[in-house]
């Protein structure tokens, strides 16, 4: 029982990652119905830059904030220069040019930071202050990370009018439009929001994946899996799927096939939520919201 | 290319005596490079079916691949079957894979259906690796094979026998490859890609033809595997990353997409560009993948096969274009 109990609460830890790449996802697949292939690449990126103010001496929190407003503003130009033009592209097309932005991030985090593994730290204390031995105070601090951000773009969706302005864009382009929303930058604000949403997923998973340039690849896999299983056209639904995909992937892991194909686990809830609910499970009730 | 059938002959005639006269010229590292061109063309000649025909978006058949090559490893290590005799069981093993693949694949459309493989590609290490099979696929170790030696005391070293090898069967199925897509298996094909509805409401049984592809493009790039396998003698769970199958994407994308001389552009670009961008640095040759990816998409779409098609008319008709361009647009803006 213990084992058991031990394995749902580190799966809702790295459930959260999960939930943050969904969400990232679902931010960008709503506006544009695109879906991210370099997402994963995008996070590994900026984790990368907070490395590299950290290793310079900023102090944790700082490098934090700093990773999110570069990977703000990262992401609004890679929507501006490369996807822009290809907006109502066929789908090859759009595929294609994601992938070859996986090449050129991971590429050139190869060629910056090389292929050798880093460590990268962990902001919260190593000794668990609330005296249980369930989950690691790195995991707690997650949850608690994770859980603050998808809040905080609540909040910022539901409470303020640039959010109205970017739901409205997103759902309806042409209306939105003709009462004077700047569409194109609404979505461009849209690949903002995903790419600091990613940095935050990046970091928080860094400490315990470790650094490289393929870091994300699985947890990339997570997330499309997530984002499935919650509903591809509900934020909440693919939070929710998140945390689901996390705890599903560690029982599994533990008791039915192992930890070393964990992510055939991954493949199976993506092939299995297509074929059987393509909506996904919050898909459809919310279909038309944001 | 040309319309005049006896020009077209001499020049078929020219490549076969090249192909044939071109590993005599060659070290045996450019023999292997060569005969690497021959088998990545036979695979991205699979996807290109699949891909650019049947509108099929896979970013998974590394998958297929490494499916073919443990076939042809495990059955040369574990058996008495000849290493040629494996090719075509690789070969069926993957059609029968793409095929039940296929199936679920049917009811994903574009976008999700690029999912769903990006996810197989990337699962396919790791299934590699598991535990249970490690009987058969040596695990993380992978299998290592005998380098075959030319038969029939033919008076060539195994380099070129490989490429000869490699050769004789990429033949044929471009052969295959060809009379399937300019008849009316093609035709239908390409219906589907463009309109299914129209394609179903004109009496093509899509189901049939989608899983169809399916099954015949794993099976192309499962033969690729095997010969990969053979002609390295080396295949481990690490030798089929997700890399590999975007790396066959970036073949199609570049080389163009729905054309069969693209394949060999594709491959030809997929085996030597890596080679001159390593000396720059490691991480060069994917930076260069991703910047082709993402150009050709603006500025050629139809890739390298493309481009040489709207040159070679150019340079054919320059005054039935201009012609024909004043006709059609008035204002003279013709997009070129």
């Amino acid at each position: 029982m213990d084992t058991f109990l031990h394995q749902v609460l580190s799966g809702l830890a790295t459930g959260g990652i999960y939930a943050s790449i969904a969400l990232a996802l679902v931010m960008i697949y709503q506006a544009t119905h695109h879906m991210n292939f370099a997402q994963g690449e995008l996070a590994m990126f900026s984790t990368y830059i907070a490395w590299t103010l950290i290793d310079a001496g900023m102090p944790y929190w700082l490098a934090f904030v700093a990773t999110l407003i570069l990977s703000f503003i990262a992401g609004v130009l890679i929507e501006r220069i490369i996807v822009r033009p290809i907006e109502n592209s066929p789908v090859l097309t759009v595929v294609t040019v994601f992938v070859g932005l996986l090449f050129i991030l991971n590429s050139m985090a190869g060629f910056i930071y090389g292929y050798t593994i880093k460590s990268f730290p962990s902001p919260f204390p190593s000794d668990a202050w609330y005296g249980s031995s369930y989950m690691s105070p790195h995991e707690v601090g997650m949850i608690v990370v994770t859980l603050a951000m998808l809040a905080l773009v609540y909040l910022f969706f539901r409470f303020t009018p640039l959010g109205l302005a970017m739901r409205a864009a997103a759902q309806n382009p042409i209306s939105s439009r003709l009462v004077g929303i700047r569409v194109g930058w609404m979505l461009a604000l849209g690949w903002g929001l995903a790419g600091t949403i990613g940095a935050v997923a990046g970091m928080m998973a860094a400490p315990i994946v470790y650094l490289d340039p393929t870091m994300m690849d699985g947890v990339l896999l997570y997330g499309f899996a997530a984002a499935l299983l919650g509903g591809i056209n509900n934020p909440w639904g693919a939070a929710t799927g998140g945390f689901l995909v996390g705890v599903l992937e560690n029982l599994a892991g533990a008791y039915v096939v192992g930890t070393e194909i964990k992510l055939s686990v991954a493949l199976v809830i993506i092939v299995g939520v297509l074929l059987l609910r393509p909506s996904g499970l919050f898909g459809r009730a919310l279909v038309t919201r944001v | 290319m040309t319309d005049n059938p006896t020009l077209r002959w001499a020049g078929l005639a020219v490549l076969a005596v090249g192909l044939v006269v071109l590993p005599f010229l060659l070290s045996s590292y450019h023999v292997f490079q060569a005969t690497m061109v021959i088998d990545y063309a036979i695979v991205l000649l699979g996807l290109n079916i699949l891909v650019g025909f049947n509108g099929q978006i896979s970013l998974g058949h590394g998958a297929f691949y490494a499916i073919g090559a443990y076939t042809t490893a495990i059955l040369v290590s574990q058996t008495d079957i000849p290493y040629w005799a494996t090719i075509p069981i690789a070969g069926a093993v993957c059609l029968g894979a793409g095929y039940v693949f296929g199936l679920p694949a049917l009811r994903l459309e574009g976008l999700y259906l690029a999912l769903a493989t990006f996810a197989l590609a990337v699962a396919t290490p790791q299934l590699l690796k598991y535990r249970l099979l490690e009987g058969w696929t040596g695990g993380v170790q992978g299998i290592t094979l005998v380098k075959p030696d030319p038969p029939l005391h033919l008076p060539i070293n195994a380099d070129q026998w490989l490429y000869f090898l490699c050769l004789v069967i990429a033949v044929p199925l471009y052969v295959i490859g060809w009379n399937l897509l300019r008849a009316r298996t093609g035709r239908a094909l390409v219906a589907i890609r463009d309109h299914p509805t129209a394609a179903a409401a004109m009496g093509i049984n899509t189901a049939f033809y989608k899983t169809s592809t399916f099954g015949i493009s794993a099976m192309f790039t499962g033969i690729g595997g095997a010969l990969g396998a053979i002609v390295t003698q080396y295949v481990a769970p690490d030798s089929f990353p997700i890399f590999l199958s975007l790396f066959f994407m970036v073949g199609i994308v570049v080389g163009g997409v729905a054309s069969i001389a693209g394949a060999v552009f594709g491959a030809i670009f997929i085996e030597f560009v890596p080679n001159v961008a390593s000396e720059i640095s490691d991480a060069a040759p994917w930076a260069i993948y991703g910047v082709f990816l993402i150009g050709c998409m603006y500025v050629m779409p139809r890739g390298v096969a493309g481009l040489i098609r709207t040159l070679a008319e150019r340079a054919r008709q320059p005054q039935a274009e201009t012609k024909q361009a004043k006709t059609l647009s008035p204002r003279g803006e013709r997009a070129g």
